[in-house]
Parts: structure tokens; C-alpha cells; sequence
């Protein structure tokens, strides 16, 4: 027989190779070689935490009491994993995509983040799990106590156990649970520590199953016969009862925050899933194979009033078998522990995340809350999380006194635990599922599981015996043992009927009345069709890998000389040999600055947390992301206008001022002409006068010819004026003109007499056809005559032929009638033909003839003025201008 | 016999007046009206002062100057630029070309005289009438 200290030092040498295995694991899996741990078994043996101490004892005493009800705890999961295999993977798949923490992470995700929505199940689930960790505490002690039989050495303290177990449970759940703020919640060492139990009490039930069936009695047959015998045939099943349990367990298996971890947090592959779907069944098959054995052998074998809960245990004790009833101890132990420690891990993740972080960054409103400080207070949160669940289990069983019934304890925290399952189901499948119709939901069936089954299951200390026999306020339909007046009905599955059917009419009926916030609507789409959206599950990488997702996306958005210094100078900074450091908080963060420099904060923190799997891409986040992309557009798309819009200014600009040079320029050479005009005969009207006024040494033959001189210039002076003003006026647009009936060859005969006059005219002939010329005109005479005579006269100065000829033909053409003046000269030279409509321009052979040069010019803006026209025709042999009058200036003949 | 000077201008009655004026004080004055010609007639009639307009058919008379410094017979000709255009950067540019003086029209005819002189003997007494270079 074992001493008790001697079990002490086993349960120690226990959790400590726990311990190490978890230490080992998290080691390998850090460098990245922890490929087992990606087994689909590891997983599966996980899930198995669904048995927990309450199964592992406790479903021989049910079965004891109760014949095969006990198998509805395992008839449950198995429906569920066999037949809504679908749920599950949507489950998961959700939750991978939406990098889910916890189940009041999924309820309040799916309805538009909601902060409260997420604290209320936090408390419920803080609520239906407390008494379960009292029941894993109990159960620990009292499978202590029956090694320790009362009057043996060193009699144990049942109380200072539960306390040392509950400690050594906090620390193991510290150390694994919060090694660091894992940003993708997983922990792999945990993991595999509660597969090594999982292995170890499957093992130990099936090795007292065995000694049952072959070492007690003499096989399967013979455990028949004994079955036939006790009075465990005579029990009659309840079939609502069953119903419920099944419903229950099944709801539980999704709805428990210790399920949920493993199942859909710790899910590291949803392929997983596939394994699971039919090993995790055999596991409940073979936990359950030797329950019945178990039960009917312990019920003759021991003695009368003995605890059939602890029937695994005291059997082989009873038989003499302690090795076998260590290991029986150690698989009850392993059940409880590994309960407790994933129940604490979601329990602190939900009650830090949901609870103590949201109000701790009300309180410091306004700081970073990326900083590393805020790391810190959420481990720091997480941590203090931990020990106060456990306390508050250890405190519950203090209270409860140890109850006996340990199977009716863990059916009410099932029934606690899945109202959330109407919201859970409703926002998997319903898009109009609301976030008030979740509150309602949740928050009436709480209220009805917590008046009709924890109250009285809680308050035995008398503190409301008043209330539990006569109702609050002496309401008797109110007593939580009959409500409704209900008397003599299964407690549990009235509390299960109204309660879940209380929960579901508030949620649908909320639903329906309320309307969804765009959030709401949005994580609504992208729960319900997560198939749509989400892409096909990627397992999940080593941390090497990791870093190396992390140089490519940081190469991509800061070059491939930056991302590689910046990581080598972390890989360095760590003490690493390699090019890659280790994704720790601290590169990440530094990283995403980095990345925000370039990219912004909120898509930085989402690129990063997209590759560690971590940082939770919300909804909020994807939100900023979009906001800043669409800011940054918005900027990009102003500054490309404004640019535009500053080129097009430019070119006006550069236009304007082209033309400002031109003109500039143009006047520079305008006032230059008129300077040089003006004085030229200024010169010799002032060199003349001044010879007159010294008088001497002239005839009077001189006298006069000076005088002449200077009376010429002086008119030259008078004349040049007179065309400046004329050129101004016509080119301002001010001329008035004086239009009138009148004929063509009218005005050619006013312009011929005109120049004949001149001293010039005498010796150039003109030749007209004065039978084309009879072409009636609406035009002022008097200008088209300056035009005509401008050009004769510019014939008699410039035209250079022996016998100078100047022919006028004229052309009647649609529209218009055209007139050409033709001499017989050597022509103007080409490179001067666009030059001579210019004010002051002479053509070089015209040099030595009188005139300012502005003949032409005037005569083209008064044809212009005229609606004609006055070109230079090209490629004749002498100088051909050509006039067009337009036809408006015909009168119909 | 006076100092011989080329009065290279196409104004007749410019080139009239002055023509009087210098005769007048002694000179022995040519005309000529054409700038595509005057190197030529610079070059035949060798004069000891050119009066140089500056706005010439055929050539302008700023080209004629650069000729004029560029070849060693002629570079170091006295040479009085006149113009009607009055502006500063002409006189600069014929100041720079190597321009002796430079004369805006319309000028006064003692102006032109003293000038004159003082450009085809820059040393000499501004009473005596010039020299041969």
C-alpha cells in the first residue's frame, strides 16, 4: 500500500515530467522542428479534455446509480463530430480566418465586435465553469483521501490539498498558458502536455477495465451475467432524459470554453478536423468501454454505501492491486489537471481580453495601444486571470462542502455554458442574427439557468434557505426548485427547456425587431459565407518560416536592401546566427514600424498580423486599412490634379509670357522703327535750318533748295504721323467705315488718277481690262481706293524693269472677286515675302525709295476691315498682290 | 588740300547736308548710299575718316565696322557711327565694335564738326582740320 507521502512524491514526479515535456515541446517548436506536433492525433487527444475527471470517476458512479444515462455525456460529442462534422469545420474555419481568441471572442466578432456581448458570456462562462474546476479540485481530493484512509499516517487535509493543487495548476498554466503574449494563442507545449494525459488516463481506465473483466470476473460473458444479475438491469431509462443529456453534451462539446480552446484555438490545421471527426469518437468508444464492467463489479464487490464515484480507485484498492490503483490515481489526476489548466487558459484569455484590457485602456484612454506597456498590463491580466479563476474554484468548493453527486454539478455548467448556443448557431446561419437579439438571448437564459439550477445547487449554506423553500418575496411559482410550479418534473431538464427556450424565442424575437449595424451586417456576411471568403487553410508554419514570410512581405514594401539590413540587424540584436531573427513582440513591433512608415499603421499591423497568424486582422483593422487606403487616394488623386493643374498653369504661363517677350520685343522693334523714321528727316530739317540761320556763303538758288528740303521732310514728317495714327485706328478695331454702292472699276480709276499725279507715275504704264472691272460693290470707296493706290504706287517706287508695267486683272470667282496687281520687275526675294506685310518692312531693293514702310501693312488691316483680304502671290516673275473682296461686298448684279 | 572723308549714308538729303557742312570746313568729302558696297569704296578711295550710318540697305553698317577692325588696312580707320535709332544699346554695340564716336541723329551741325575732328585727330588741335593717320 502506498503512503500518502509517497503518492505526493508520485503526483510531483507527475507534473514534473509534465513540465518537461511542455518545455521540450515549446523548445522544438520554436526552432521549428516540431513536426509530430502537426499530427492530427495530438490534436484529437486534446479534444479529449471533454472527459474530465467527472467522466473518468464519475461515469462509473453514474452508471451505478443510473444504469447507461452516462453514455448520453458521450453519445453527445460523438453525434456531433460523426454527424455535424459540417459545424465544426465552420467553426473552424471561421475562427482561423478570424483569428477567433475564445468563444466570447466568436459571439462578439459575429456581431459587430461587440465589447459587452463579450463580457457578458465571459461571465457566464466564468460562471458555468467555476463549479466545474471546484468539481476537478474535489475530485483530486478525494481520490487523495481514499489513499489516505482515515486513521493512517499523515492523514491528508483535503482542504490543503485542493489549495496545493489548485497552485500547481496556476503555475503550470502561467508558465505554459502566458510564456508570452502568443499572438496566435496557441501553445503548442500546453498542447502536447495534455495529450501525454489524455494518453495516460485513457490508458489507466482502460487497464482497470481490464482487470475488471479478466482479473475480477472471468471475461466479457461473465460481466454479462453479472449485469443480468444486479439490479442495474431493473433500471428504467428516461427517455426525455436521455434526450436532454444528449442535447446537452452535444451543445456543450462546442459551447464549453475549454472545448472551444482546443477545438477551434489551438486548431493548427483544419484538416485535422477530418482525424478527429472519427478518432475522438473511438476515444470516447474506449473511454466508455469499461464503465458498465466497472460499476457492476464495484457494486458487488464493495461494500455497501461506498462512493461509486470513486469505484476506478477504490475497486483495485479494494483488490489489492495499488500499482493499479496509482495508475487509476493518476488518470483521474490527469482528467482534472488537464481540465483545469485549458478551463483556466480560456477562461483568463476571455476574462483579460474581455474584461480587465478593455477597461484598462478606458482608463488610460488615448496611449498606444500597440505600445509594448500595453503588452505587458495584458499579460500581466492574463496572468492575475489565471489565479483568480482557480481561486474562485477552489473558493466555490470550499463553499459547496463537497458535494457528493459530482455528475449533477457538471450537467449545470453545461446548461450554463450553451446558452450560447441559439447566438453561436444563430450567427453561423443566420444573417439577420443580431447583436441585441444575441444580448437578449444570452442574457434570459442566463438568468433562468441561474435562478432554477445554481441557486439552489449553490446556496446550501443556508444564507437563502428562505428563498429556496418559498420563493423571493414568498412567490411560490418563483421558487427556483419548482419554477412555474412545477413539481415533481426532472429539475435539469426543466431548468434546459426554459432556459434554451426562453434564450432562443429572445434571441430570434430580438433579431427580428432590431436591425444590424453595417459591422454587424459585414462580420454577419463574412461568418455565414466564411466558405466564400475565406481561402483554404494553410497549416501552420514553424517560426522559421515565419520570419521568412515576414523578409519577403517587408522586401516587397521596403525594398530588398532595407528589409535585409533591418532584419539582419535584429537577427543580430538577438544573438542569432542566422539572417532571420525570431518573430518576438519586439521585432514585430519594430517591424511594423518600419512598414508604417511606408504603408500605415493599421495596414502595416494587419500585414503583419496576416503572416504571424496573430495580431488579429478585425474587422476594425480591415476597416482603418480601408480608410487610409481611400485617404490616400484621395490625397494622391488631388495632388494629380493639382499637378495637372499646376502644368496647365505653367504652360499658360510660359504661353503668356512667350507672348508678353513677343510683344515686348515686337514694341522694342516698333518704337525703334518710329524712332529711326522720325528722325531721319528730322536730321536733315535740323542740319538744313541751321545751315539757313548762319546765312553765309549761300545763293539764293541754295536758300531755296534747303528750304524745299526741309519743307519735304517736314511733310515726309506729317505723312508718317498721319499712317502711324491710321495703322492705330485700324488695328484697333475704332475705324469707322463708310460703305456705299459703288463698282470696281470706279474706285481703280479714283486710285489710277491718284498716282498719275505723282512724280513717280509718269513712268509706269498701267494696264486694265476695264470690261472685267464693271463689278458692282457694297464697301467704302475711299478705303479700298488708299489699298489700290498704295499698291500702284508701290509699283512706280519699287518696280525695277526698264519699261515698268504694272498689269490689273480681275477674277470673278463664287463668293468673291478677286483683283491682281502685277508688275514686271524683278519680284521680291522669297526669304522677304513674309516679312513685307510688317510695319516698317522694306524689301531691300526697295531701300532707297521714300516711304516709312507702313504701306502694306495698313493696306492689308483695312482690307481686313473690309472682309477681304491682301496677299502676296508666290512664284511670279515680278511682285503680284493679290486683293480679295468677300462676298458680302457683292451686290447681286 | 583737307583730310579726306567717305560719308557712307542712303538719306540723300542727310548725306547732302553734311556733304555741304564738311566742304565747308575743308574737308574733301565722298557720298556714298549702298552698305553692300562701301567696303569697296572705302578700299579704292582710302579715306581718312569714314561717317558711318548705321542703318544701311544692303548692309548694315555695324557689319561694315567689324570688317573694318578685322582687316589690318583699315583697323585702325577712324570711323563715326551715326544713327537714328537712339537707343543706348546701339551705342554700345558700335562703341564695342570698335566704333571711334558715335553720333545720334538728329545731331547739330557744330556737333557733327567738333566730333568729326576729334575722331580723325584725336590729339591734334580741335581747330586745325584733321591729319592723314
Amino acid at each position: 500500500m502506498l503512503s500518502f507521502d509517497g503518492l505526493v512524491a508520485v503526483c510531483i514526479v507527475y507534473v514534473a515530467g509534465l513540465f518537461w515535456v511542455a518545455f521540450w515541446v515549446e523548445k522544438r517548436a520554436s526552432e521549428g522542428r516540431a513536426r509530430w506536433l502537426n499530427s492530427p492525433l495530438v490534436y484529437t487527444l486534446s479534444l479529449s479534455i471533454y472527459t474530465t475527471a467527472w467522466t473518468f470517476y464519475g461515469a462509473v458512479g453514474s452508471a451505478a446509480r443510473s444504469g447507461l444515462e452516462f453514455m448520453t455525456i458521450y453519445l453527445g460529442p460523438t453525434l456531433v463530430f460523426i454527424g455535424w462534422f459540417w459545424l465544426l469545420r465552420k467553426l473552424v474555419r471561421i475562427g482561423r480566418a478570424q483569428r477567433i481568441t475564445s468563444i466570447a471572442d466568436m459571439i462578439s466578432s459575429r456581431y459587430g465586435k461587440s465589447g459587452g456581448l463579450a463580457a457578458l458570456v465571459t461571465v457566464l462562462a466564468v460562471i458555468g465553469t467555476t463549479p466545474y474546476i471546484a468539481l476537478q479540485l474535489q475530485s483530486v481530493t478525494l481520490s487523495f483521501s481514499v489513499f489516505a484512509r482515515p486513521g493512517a499516517l499523515g492523514a491528508p487535509d483535503a482542504e490543503s490539498t485542493a489549495i496545493w493543487v489548485a497552485g500547481g495548476l496556476a503555475l503550470f498554466t502561467i508558465v505554459f498558458g502566458t510564456r508570452s503574449l502568443d499572438v496566435n494563442e496557441r501553445h503548442p507545449g500546453l498542447v502536447s502536455a495534455i495529450a501525454l494525459e489524455a494518453v495516460v488516463k485513457l490508458f489507466a481506465l482502460l487497464a482497470v477495465g481490464a482487470f475488471v473483466v479478466w482479473g475480477v470476473a472471468s471475461g466479457p460473458a461473465d460481466i454479462l451475467a453479472r449485469v443480468e444479475e444486479s439490479s442495474m438491469a431493473d433500471w428504467k431509462s428516461n427517455g426525455a432524459r436521455w434526450v436532454g443529456i444528449t442535447m446537452l453534451s452535444a451543445a456543450a462539446i462546442v459551447c464549453l470554453p475549454r472545448m472551444f480552446q482546443v477545438l477551434v484555438v489551438e486548431n493548427s490545421d483544419e484538416r485535422h478536423l477530418a482525424t478527429a471527426s472519427w478518432a475522438f469518437p473511438l476515444y470516447l468508444f474506449l473511454m466508455s468501454l469499461f464503465v458498465i464492467p466497472i460499476a457492476v463489479v464495484g457494486l458487488q464487490q464493495m461494500p455497501a454505501g461506498a462512493n461509486p464515484d470513486l469505484f476506478v480507485l477504490t475497486l483495485p484498492l479494494e483488490l489489492g492491486q495499488g500499482g493499479l490503483a496509482l495508475l487509476a490515481f493518476l488518470g483521474g489526476f490527469s482528467a482534472a489537471t488537464s481540465m483545469v489548466i485549458v478551463a483556466a487558459l480560456a477562461l483568463s484569455t476571455m476574462v483579460s481580453n474581455h474584461i480587465i484590457v478593455p477597461l484598462w485602456m478606458r482608463a488610460t484612454e488615448g496611449e498606444n495601444p500597440m505600445s509594448g506597456d500595453m503588452r505587458r498590463v495584458a499579460l500581466m491580466a492574463r496572468r492575475l486571470s489565471i489565479g483568480g479563476v482557480l481561486a474562485l474554484g477552489l473558493i466555490y468548493y470550499r463553499l459547496s462542502g463537497g458535494t457528493e453527486a459530482l455528475a449533477s454539478i457538471g450537467l449545470i455548467a453545461f446548461l450554463g455554458v450553451a446558452q450560447v448556443l441559439p447566438a453561436l448557431l444563430g450567427g453561423l446561419f443566420w444573417r439577420g442574427a443580431t447583436r441585441a437579439g444575441a444580448a437578449a438571448g444570452i442574457g434570459v437564459g442566463f438568468l433562468i439557468w441561474g435562478w432554477v439550477l445554481l441557486v439552489p445547487n449553490a446556496a446550501t449554506a443556508g444564507l437563502m434557505q428562505g428563498v429556496l423553500e418559498n420563493g423571493p418575496f414568498g412567490i411560490a411559482w418563483l421558487r427556483p426548485a419548482t419554477p412555474l410550479g412545477l413539481d415533481g418534473t426532472d429539475p435539469l431538464l426543466t431548468a434546459m427547456v426554459m432556459s434554451l427556450g426562453a434564450n432562443t424565442f429572445a434571441f430570434i424575437l430580438g433579431s427580428l425587431v432590431t436591425f444590424p449595424s453595417p459591422m454587424e451586417r459585414l462580420m454577419g456576411a463574412q461568418f455565414v459565407n466564411v466558405y466564400d471568403h475565406s481561402q483554404a487553410p494553410l497549416a501552420w508554419k514553424g517560426s522559421a518560416g515565419t520570419a521568412d514570410d515576414l523578409l519577403t512581405m517587408a522586401q516587397r514594401i521596403l525594398g530588398a536592401g532595407r528589409a535585409a539590413r533591418l532584419f539582419r540587424e535584429a537577427a543580430a540584436g538577438q544573438g542569432r546566427q542566422t539572417q532571420l531573427p525570431e518573430p518576438t513582440p519586439d521585432f514585430l513591433e519594430q517591424l511594423e514600424r518600419e512598414l508604417a512608415g511606408s504603408v500605415g499603421a493599421a495596414t502595416a499591423n494587419a500585414m503583419v498580423g496576416q503572416i504571424t497568424g496573430g495580431a488579429s486582422v478585425s474587422v476594425r483593422d480591415l476597416l482603418a486599412v480601408a480608410d487610409e487606403t481611400a485617404q490616400m487616394m484621395e490625397y494622391s488623386s488631388q495632388l494629380e490634379a493639382k499637378s495637372a493643374e499646376l502644368a496647365q498653369t505653367a504652360a499658360r504661363l510660359r504661353e503668356a509670357n512667350q507672348k508678353l517677350t513677343e510683344l515686348s520685343v515686337q514694341k522694342d522693334a516698333f518704337l525703334s522703327q518710329i524712332s529711326h523714321e522720325l528722325r531721319t528727316p528730322m536730321t536733315s530739317i535740323r542740319a538744313f535750318s541751321e545751315i539757313l540761320m548762319q546765312g553765309d556763303a549761300l545763293d539764293a538758288a541754295g536758300r531755296q533748295r534747303f528750304s524745299r528740303i526741309i519743307h519735304d521732310e517736314s511733310l515726309r514728317l506729317t505723312r508718317l504721323l498721319d499712317d502711324l495714327l491710321d495703322l492705330s485706328v485700324l488695328e484697333d478695331g475704332r475705324v469707322s467705315l463708310n460703305m456705299a454702292d459703288t463698282t470696281l472699276g470706279d474706285v481703280l480709276d479714283r486710285a489710277e488718277n491718284a498716282t498719275s499725279a505723282l512724280e513717280e507715275g509718269a513712268r509706269l504704264t498701267i494696264r486694265r481690262d476695264k470690261g472685267a472691272e464693271d463689278v458692282p460693290l457694297w464697301t467704302d470707296a475711299d478705303r479700298l481706293a488708299q489699298v489700290f493706290i498704295n499698291l500702284i504706287s508701290n509699283a512706280q517706287k519699287y518696280c525695277d524693269a526698264e519699261a515698268p508695267e504694272l498689269t490689273i486683272s480681275v477674277h470673278r470667282l463664287p463668293g468673291r472677286v478677286e483683283v491682281e496687281f502685277a508688275d514686271n520687275g524683278s519680284g521680291i526675294p522669297p526669304r522677304q515675302h513674309s516679312l513685307i506685310f510688317e510695319k516698317f518692312a522694306r524689301a531691300d531693293t526697295a531701300r532707297e525709295a521714300p516711304g516709312a514702310g507702313l504701306g502694306l501693312a495698313i493696306s492689308r488691316e483695312i482690307m481686313q476691315r473690309l472682309g477681304g483680304g491682301l496677299t502676296l502671290v508666290p512664284g511670279q516673275s515680278g511682285a503680284t498682290f493679290r486683293v480679295r473682296l468677300p462676298a458680302r461686298a457683292l451686290r447681286a448684279a | 588740300m583737307g583730310a579726306r572723308v567717305l560719308l557712307v549714308e542712303d538719306e540723300a538729303n542727310i548725306l547732302e547736308a553734311i556733304s555741304f557742312l564738311l566742304s565747308r570746313d575743308g574737308w574733301e568729302v565722298h557720298g556714298h548710299g549702298n552698305g553692300g558696297t562701301a567696303l569697296e569704296t572705302i578700299a579704292r578711295l582710302k579715306p581718312d575718316v569714314v561717317v558711318l550710318d548705321v542703318m544701311l540697305p544692303g548692309r548694315s553698317g555695324l557689319d561694315i565696322l567689324r570688317d573694318l577692325r578685322a582687316d589690318p588696312a583699315t583697323e585702325r580707320l577712324p570711323v563715326l557711327m551715326l544713327t537714328a535709332k537712339g537707343q543706348a544699346k546701339d551705342r554700345d554695340m558700335a562703341l564695342a565694335l570698335g566704333a571711334n564716336a558715335y553720333l545720334t541723329k538728329p545731331f547739330s551741325n557744330a556737333e557733327m564738326l567738333e566730333t568729326l575732328r576729334h575722331v580723325a585727330d584725336p590729339d591734334g588741335d580741335p581747330s586745325s582740320t584733321g591729319s592723314t593717320p
